[in-house]
């Protein structure tokens, strides 16, 4: 087998160094009944590289990737261009496969990242402090209304109605097993936001109200009411960032007054990848950062005196508080958040914001384009690479039936909320700068010969 | 003034009916380089032998039980900045927190300078 | 108070080598170059990356234009590849030698695993695509699932957590759905001493409280303690097997069956479950459900810290309340997904969702493809080489360093050493730093924490008979060194890219973010 270097004699050799006659006598502590005399019935045995690599690429074949069609689709995830350097650097060895820098004197590479990703969220994200990562941005997202628990000392939070119904999926999972309260209805089709029910919901036992920006439905506005409303009542701010491009072009939601950011990295180097692995962002005003979960890395001197970078703060984590830690997050997304870091480093302030300006601008194309399908409603008033399309019919369907003539039309709210009848025309379109002006009117006409 | 130490490494100074309470030399000293110390909110109530404040190292955070029962009148705000004052000084400016004492009989059984020092002579 | 003794000292003492080689006036030296971080070093009006001019059109922002100056500096791209590249050196890795990191299980990544990930068909497509757009993918999730299954003598798996931690939370989820839908309110959860972290964590974030079990002196679950303990109030038992001294818990069935006789459920930790692949199935065991990290037994690549995945094997008993989406191979072969809008019908008992999608896609391709190339027969071959090899290092340097529990017998695929019989004043922590020196990365060290200055060494199946020796070596050396008091032990490293960094510092004054340094001056 090809990765495996120990020839038959070092194992005779070995075994003679144990003093054990045979591998067998190295599982003597595995009961009788348990252990297995050969190899497991109905598994093939090892295959070479060559028909390994056959048999998954004809499982890849299997599905139409995004740049085989013109493409539409974002709710959370969104298609971007990621530069040829940062996959190159990503599969550096010693950035690929070194561990957790729990060794910081030969980790200085991973750690000097981590502090340059932290500073790049949380000036992105408008806060203080971020962490170096977590899994997503759905698990993220259920991290900070725990955070606001464990803040406030209050359990009711207050949910958006523009937030990613998966993310509030993940959180209303969680709830049911620690005992917080979530408030939370389904979006109605309207180009205004929900800040003002949100205000008019917050009360004295709200812990934070959650809000995306820009949300599900690409929808933005300003936060600064809803974080006065919450900080009157006692309460935090939570903005749900899922497209961070954004942030190159629209304010920021710490600037707003949130008081945790999390958000959805993957936008920046990761790619699509079928929704995993990607990458949870997590910042804060710095007076909470002990109450941050997650690793966190800062800035030291070694014995020499000269700057190094360590984690810190670690008390925090599972592995010293054990069941006190702000959460059990071990392993989190690091070679996610040097893909994001290194492609941020490539754009730089200049090239996101340019990154962001055409994001938009290709939007308002399509967004014009689109409104004028015959029967087809642009919904919003406002929105940065993402917009919601009424439909006169079914968007689910009409989805699946534009796959079938190899358009990828976008996300329709039936598959995001299939409880919520009264959204089953609505289809949410992202635009970005890898959608050309072919691909907006190869769907506007494919739209047009659907509908008719 | 009287100054008591309990088995698990804190003393108590008691004035009327204030008791300052930190925890002991030899305990900084086994804890080694602290990092942070979190102090309950004033006004806050504890039960004898509730959590009532953390201190940390780098490498591990440690309770400190309430060795008496009362409400928390003050907290040694400069610990915020100075942690290392539990280190340099773990029996006066380092103290952590002052409780109006509910239940003086609490402090009875508890030990003195000198039995805390056979105390911690026989660990 | 509580008091933690255990561990490494935080803080160095300042070094000052008489032979140290002058300085230079770059800082750099040879090929260890000196990197400065991105804000000291590029613009805000540098770019790495061209785009075409954006077309004309009206902001739909209003008033939400970004306006401030976002502080994010930019390089160009040679510039880029070279400041990673650059800091890539100061890393350790697996591609440059042994890793003996245990229970993390750092074995070598085969690169096949990394061109398949990249193939178009699985890196380019979104999660949200109508299913007949992506049955490739969903097909990659369903084989992978066949093959964890079978390999675990399991029911059902799921698929969705993120990561080691994500897979204990789905774990408990399951257990804690499955004892509410019999209407059993059980509060407590049962965790040995040398658990790893996670699991009391996991355990108090689940809202059940944890209580510790009792090892016995060779290493194990005292059963005795256990079988007291259990009773009408207990939901689960975690257990780590092998467990983490690097040990078969002999009694695993047992316990098991004492934990199912009191209605209760076993969660077993799978992060070590590289030492019985394919020789043992924790289905034979009476395990209700196992995480298994892709990241560790099947080899995709830790990353520096992540990402992971954390698959969950089920019994039978807990298999209807797995996450959502679930996937369902039908009858004509193709792949049918579960989600919100079908789960009534189809799976009524799941917990739900836990996270946005459908998992570490990127993961299930990598690990897949390790799987199919080493077949059934190369994965038996993995755990009997990884126990080989631990065994290996214990009982060639257990006449040096003390091994607690090299007298009962075997390890399974990792070494424990202790601290005992250094010279006064000399730790774990000298011989690991010592360790850097002479070009290796460090065991796992003061874990678990029921050995005083814990050494847990796992060489992992994909090191050399020649590799192993010459680790051997240096742990040898550096054992004698630190039992004869070699002072010079506790300046180690001196060859790494930094000494012994001071955490003291970093925890007292954290410094999470850089400002400049005109704005740091004005803020003191």
């Amino acid at each position: 087998m090809r990765y495996l270097p120990l020839t038959d004699g070092d194992r005779q050799a070995m075994l003679a160094t144990i003093g054990a006659a045979s591998i067998d006598d190295l599982f003597v502590d595995v009961p009788a009944e348990a252990r297995l005399a050969g190899t497991i019935p109905g598994l093939p045995d090892h295959a070479s590289e060559m028909a390994v690599e056959r048999h998954m690429a004809a499982l890849a074949r299997k599905n139409l990737s995004a740049g085989e069609a013109p493409f539409f689709l974002g709710a959370g995830a969104y298609k971007h261009h990621v530069p040829a350097s940062v996959d190159h650097l990503i599969q550096r060895g010693e950035f690929l496969t070194a561990y957790t820098p729990y060794q910081p004197e030969i980790a200085q590479g991973t750690l000097q990242v981590l502090f340059e990703f932290q500073t790049q969220v949380a000036r992105l994200l408008g806060c203080d402090v971020a962490n170096a990562s977590m899994y997503d941005g759905s698990t993220a997202c259920w991290e900070a209304i725990g955070m606001a628990r464990r803040i406030t000392k209050r359990g009711k939070a207050i949910l958006s109605s523009g937030l990613h119904p998966h993310y509030v999926s993940v959180a209303q999972t969680m709830a049911k097993f620690t005992g917080d309260e979530l408030a939370y209805t389904t979006p109605e089709l309207d180009s205004e936001c929900d800040s003002s029910k949100l205000i008019a919901a917050i009360d004295k036992d709200t812990s934070c109200v959650v809000v995306q920006y820009p949300d599900i439905l690409g929808r933005i506005e300003d936060l600064t009411a809803l974080a006065d409303a919450a900080h009157a009542a006692g309460a935090l701010l939570i903005a749900v960032v899922t497209e961070p491009v954004a942030l190159g072009a629209i304010k920021a939601p710490g600037a707003m007054g949130a008081d945790i950011v999390v958000g959805e990295g993957q936008s920046l180097g990761v790619g699509l990848q079928f929704g995993g692995p990607y990458l949870g962002l997590f910042a804060c005003k710095q007076k909470y950062v002990r109450q941050m979960p997650g690793r966190l890395c800062g800035e030291t001197v070694d014995a020499a005196g000269k700057r190094g970078f360590v984690l810190t703060l670690s008390t925090r984590e599972q592995h010293i508080r054990r069941e006190k830690a702000t959460s059990n997050i071990c392993t989190n997304s690091g070679l996610c958040a040097l893909a994001f870091s290194i492609h941020m480093t490539l754009l730089g302030e200049k090239g996101l914001r340019q990154l962001a300006g055409l994001n938009h601008a290709l939007a308002c194309q399509a967004a014009d384009r689109l409104a004028k399908v015959p029967g087809v409603t642009l919904m919003n008033d406002s929105f940065f690479n993402e917009f919601t399309l009424i439909l006169p019919t079914d968007a689910r369907e009409a989805v699946r039936n534009l796959a079938d003539r190899g358009i990828l039309a976008g996300v329709s709210l039936g598959r995001l909320f299939p409880t919520a009848p009264d959204l089953a025309n609505g289809l949410v379109v992202a635009v970005t700068e890898t959608t050309t002006a072919e691909d907006i009117d190869a769907l506007a006409k494919a739209l047009e010969e659907e509908l008719a | 003034m009287s100054r008591y130490f309990t088995d698990e490494h804190e003393w108590i100074d008691v004035e009327g009916e204030i008791a300052t309470v930190g925890i002991t030399d030899y305990a900084q000293e086994q804890l080694g380089d602290i990092v942070f110390v979190e102090l309950p909110a004033e006004g806050t109530t504890f039960e004898k032998g509730d959590d009532a404040a953390v201190v940390e190292s780098v490498k591990a955070a440690s309770d400190v039980y309430a060795p008496i029962s009362g409400e928390v009148v003050e907290t040694n705000s400069a610990l915020e900045d100075e942690p290392a004052l539990v280190n340099s000084d773990a029996e006066e400016d380092g103290w952590f927190f002052k409780l109006r004492l509910t239940d003086a009989t609490e402090l009875e059984g508890l030990m003195n300078e000198a039995a805390y020092k056979k105390f911690v002579a026989s660990l | 108070m509580t008091m933690l003794k255990e561990g490494r000292p935080t803080a160095p003492t300042p070094v000052e080598d008489a032979h140290m080689a002058p300085a230079t006036a770059t800082g750099n030296r040879a090929l260890m170059l000196e990197e400065k971080l991105i804000f000291e070093i590029g613009s805000t009006d540098t770019t790495g990356v061209d785009f075409a001019d954006a077309p004309q059109a009206a902001s739909r922002f209003g008033s939400l234009a970004r306006t401030d100056g976002i502080g994010l500096p930019g390089l160009s791209e040679q510039e880029t590849v070279r400041h990673y590249t650059r800091l890539s050196r100061q890393n350790y890795a697996i591609d440059l030698g042994l890793f003996p990191l245990g229970s993390c299980t750092m074995k070598h990544n085969p690169r096949l695993n990394e061109k398949v990930a990249r193939m178009p068909g699985f890196a380019d497509i979104h999660p949200l695509q109508p299913q007949s757009t992506v049955q490739g993918a969903l097909g990659v999730i369903n084989e992978l699932a066949v093959w964890l299954i079978t390999l675990t003598g399991m029911h059902g798996v799921a698929m969705t957590p993120k990561a080691g931690a994500h897979g204990e939370l789905c774990g408990l989820l399951c257990i804690r759905a499955a004892l509410e839908a019999r209407g059993d309110a059980r509060q407590v959860v049962l965790v040995p001493e040398s658990a790893h972290g996670t699991n009391p964590a996991t355990a108090a974030f689940c809202g059940y409280k944890v209580e510790d079990i009792p090892a016995t002196p060779d290493g194990r679950v005292d059963l005795e303690a256990l079988k007291t303990r259990l009773g009408p109030d207990v939901a689960a038992v975690m257990i780590t097997n092998p467990n983490t001294c690097g040990l078969f818990e002999r009694d695993m069935k047992v316990i098991s069956d004492a934990v199912h006789a009191a209605g209760a459920f076993v969660y077993c930790d799978g992060a070590n479950f590289n030492a019985i692949v394919g020789r043992v199935r924790p289905g034979d065991l009476g395990v209700d459900a196992m995480h298994i990290n892709l990241h560790k037994t099947f080899s995709t690549p830790h990353g520096g810290g992540g990402p992971g995945s954390g698959p969950v094997v089920l019994s039978e008993a807990l298999s209807p309340f797995g996450p959502l989406p679930y996937t369902v191979r039908m009858a004509d072969g193709t792949i049918h997904l579960i989600e919100e809008d079908n789960v009534g019908e189809e799976m009524p008992q799941s917990f739900g969702r836990m996270s946005a999608f459908h998992g570490q896609m990127g993961m299930f391709t990598r690990a897949l493809t390790y799987i199919l190339s080493h077949g059934a027969d190369g994965l038996r071959q993995v755990a009997e080489d990884a126990v080989l090899n631990a065994n290996y290092v214990l009982r060639s340097l257990e006449d040096v360093l003390d091994a607690p529990f090299g007298a009962s017998g075997p390890c399974m695929h990792e070494a424990l050493f202790s601290d005992k019989g250094l010279a006064e004043g000399f730790t774990t922590l000298d011989i690991a730093k010592g360790l850097i020196d002479e070009g290796f990365h460090p065991m796992t060290m003061y874990f678990p924490l029921v050995v005083h200055g814990a050494m847990l060494v796992e060489p992992t199946e994909t090191e050399s008979k020649a590799a192993l020796d010459q680790f051997i070596l240096a742990l040898r050396s550096l054992a004698e060194r630190a039992k004869a008091g070699d002072e010079a032990l506790k300046g180690a490293p001196y060859h790494a890219p930094r000494r012994r960094l001071d955490e003291t510092l970093a925890a007292r004054k954290p410094v999470l973010s850089w400002s400049e340094p005109d704005l740091a001056d004005a803020a003191e």
